[in-house]
């Protein structure tokens, strides 16, 4: 059998027989629904990252309070990655040190070494985070290392943060599809998570980098998961980029997934897709999780006042097609 | 069993996606035990292309007859089952469907391609008849307010005004599709009661009907209120009847649409390029995109004879026509990769 494979993210090779390998479930649920989701807000960080424009300090600060002030339980604040290489998050300390902290809420930043842990803990950092791939080639393109590699400095990052009692969430990229390998297997992405979680991350957020992600793949992606890493500590961060993350986010609820990540107003568009969407918008997943009474803690309405700020300052129109909506109506 | 992978063209894509499917249908099944225990995904959904009809007559721009007949016509060609052509209503009140003989007349019919048109009376189904078509629709609404606003009657009213269209259907051998409208939320009446709805889809059922596509009119419609408005439905009509049209306005679609397959349902109506605003929410998006439909369905391995490559060309045939973006987040993304 010979698989020669068209470029990676062209339509054909993700509508091919080759993608849909094995991802064919008689049935695609799981538990009963969840009552309760997290929402894990990646606006500030995730969603401005991947915005062209650089938003001033006072306008990330204003927008993190504005969040907080809208019940979401965790707001992923800033990143400690050298400015260098991410120039809209070269106000870190700054950022974290001016929001105002709502009990309750946490604020991780993410830390990919332990220059960044160090800088962030300086900053009056709480919790922090750390970005591994399920891909060989994404890691190295995009952190400059293999995955045993980074594997290695996280676990740094991690035995420091324990000694300080700072939790640390860890993140899988790529868990459905890599921009430059294409097809991702299940196991590989269960073998990384496994290796976060038994290093000591509390939490693993599942991430559809490129959004290429369905209902199928998302399936046999977390039965495969939930072999190594209990249910509990799973989180799906899904992106909007072909439409799919809120039925891959209902397929994950059905599996008894209970952590959603999401970005206000679909914040941070796509590096692979240019132009297209990226994150799913946090309030067209709060739309549908309260349209099956599932309960979030989060007010939806104040979710769309910080979009519409977030929106104005970046002189563009929300990804959020509830906003929109909401917006309009007449 | 050894899976046997194959090197497709573009062209036969989906045929061999379709044998793909079964050569793992014998695979050991997949148990998942819980909220929809043993309840299976349709190997199969009928899609039907609402794009050139509801798609074009809740657009601003008028659209020239040619434009549409090579809309269907590129429709046609992307191995869609069941494309919906036109509107037999007067042109006086949906002036975008003006040319519905011409483009009835104009189009290429591929054998086995259903056209249904719209027909809101007897004279808008003869002069659909005469024009060649060969199946019709006929709309009703679970909303009082709405039938009111829309059509100026009741829902009884409407249901008893289409008796004519039916009488006359059943004698020429033409099949009729029932559509619900504000199956989950009306603009004007809010929350639609799901009995309600069971009541408008059993009468067009009973009359007749040989399918029942139920829309969320405005998209407020969420798995939540989706799941108990088909518990009501499915108990008056049987589930291989039903068929969803789901809008895309609060971007809920695709997760309404998966808990339908979820229920049994095997008929999604979709739109190209999620074509069509919505007009109670001014800018906002209305039906959902068949691209977007498709890519989730085929990603599940369920067959849809669609080739969407093709389908996507459509759509960005008539986007370039409407000088507008695409709706639809699949040909976004492909297209700029």
């Amino acid at each position: 059998m010979s698989s020669k494979l068209k470029a990676p993210c062209s339509l054909e090779w993700y509508s091919s027989p080759l993608f849909l390998f094995d991802i064919v479930p008689q049935t695609i649920t799981g538990h009963a629904y969840p009552k309760f989701v997290k929402i894990v807000e990646v606006g500030p960080r995730d969603g401005l990252q991947n915005e062209k424009e650089i938003v001033p300090t006072g306008v990330k600060i204003q927008l993190i309070d504005m969040l907080s002030g809208a019940g979401l339980p965790v707001i992923e604040a800033t990143s400690f990655v050298s400015s260098k290489w991410v120039p809209q998050m070269a106000d870190h300390s700054d950022v974290l040190r001016g929001i105002q902290r709502a009990p309750h809420v946490q604020y991780p930043v993410l830390t990919p070494n332990l220059q960044g842990f160090q800088d962030a803990v300086a900053a009056g950092a709480t919790e922090v985070a750390v970005f591994g791939s399920a891909s060989e080639t994404f890691s190295k393109k995009n952190i400059n290392c293999s995955i045993d590699e980074s594997m290695l400095r996280f676990e740094e990052v991690i035995n420091t943060a324990r000694e300080r009692q700072i939790p640390v969430r860890g993140y899988v990229s790529c868990a459905l599809g890599c921009p430059h390998e294409g097809h991702i297997e299940p196991s590989k992405v269960a073998e990384v998570a496994k290796r976060l979680y038994e290093m000591g991350c509390y939490e693993i957020s599942l991430g559809d980098t490129i959004g290429v992600g369905t209902p199928g793949s998302m399936f046999k992606m977390l039965q495969s998961v939930m072999k190594e890493v209990p249910t509990s500590a799973l989180a799906v961060h899904c992106h909007d980029t072909y439409g799919q993350a809120l039925p891959n986010i209902l397929t994950a609820l059905q599996m008894g997934v209970c952590v959603v990540d999401s970005a206000v107003a679909g914040l941070g568009g796509c590096p692979y897709a240019q132009g297209s969407s990226g994150n799913v918008s946090t309030e067209d997943v709060l739309y549908m999780l309260h349209g099956m009474d599932i309960e979030t803690g989060v007010n939806i309405a104040k979710v769309i006042e910080a979009g519409d700020f977030i929106c104005n300052a970046l002189r563009r129109e929300t990804n959020s097609k509830v906003a929109r909506a909401k917006g309009r109506t007449l | 069993m050894a899976a046997v992978l194959k090197l497709v063209n573009r062209g036969t894509l989906s045929s061999a996606m379709g044998q793909q499917y079964l050569s793992f249908s014998s695979a050991p099944k997949v148990q998942a035990v819980g909220f929809r225990a043993g309840q299976a995904l349709p190997e199969k959904v009928k899609i039907v292309e609402v794009g050139p009809r509801d798609g074009l007559q809740n657009e601003k721009t008028i659209v020239p007859t040619e434009t549409k007949i090579h809309l269907i016509d590129m429709l046609s060609a992307s191995g869609l089952p069941v494309i919906e052509a036109t509107s037999f209503v007067s042109p006086k009140w949906v002036p975008q469907m003006a040319d519905q003989v011409e483009v009835m007349k104009g189009i290429g019919r591929i054998p086995g391609v259903s056209y249904p048109v719209l027909t809101p009376n007897l004279k808008g189904f003869q002069a659909a008849v005469k024009a060649g078509a060969s199946e019709v629709a006929i709309f009703g609404a679970a909303s009082e307010l709405f039938s009111k606003k829309n059509i100026n009657c009741s829902v009884d009213e409407s249901l008893q005004r289409f008796n004519d269209v039916m009488k006359a259907a059943k004698e020429a051998g033409v099949p009729v599709r029932g559509y619900v409208s504000c199956v989950v939320g009306c603009p004007y009446e809010g929350k639609v009661a799901p009995e309600k709805v069971a009541y408008v889809a059993k009468r067009l059922y009973s009359m007749g009907c040989y399918e029942i596509s139920l829309g969320d009119t405005i998209g407020v419609g969420t798995p939540g209120s989706m799941i108990e408005m088909l518990e009501a439905v499915s108990k008056e009509v049987p589930i291989s009847a039903l068929a969803v049209h789901c809008h895309d306005t609060y971007g809920q679609a695709l997760a309404n649409i998966l808990v339908a397959l979820q229920m049994g349902i095997g008929v999604v109506d979709s739109s190209v390029a999620g074509l069509g605003g919505c007009p109670y929410a001014q800018g906002a998006s209305g039906n959902v995109a068949t691209e977007d439909v498709v890519y989730m369905l085929h990603g599940l391995g369920i067959q849809t004879g669609v080739d969407l490559s093709k389908l996507m060309d459509a759509g960005a045939f008539i986007c370039r026509t409407l000088n507008r973006k695409s709706n639809s987040k699949v040909a976004q993304a492909v297209c700029k990769l």
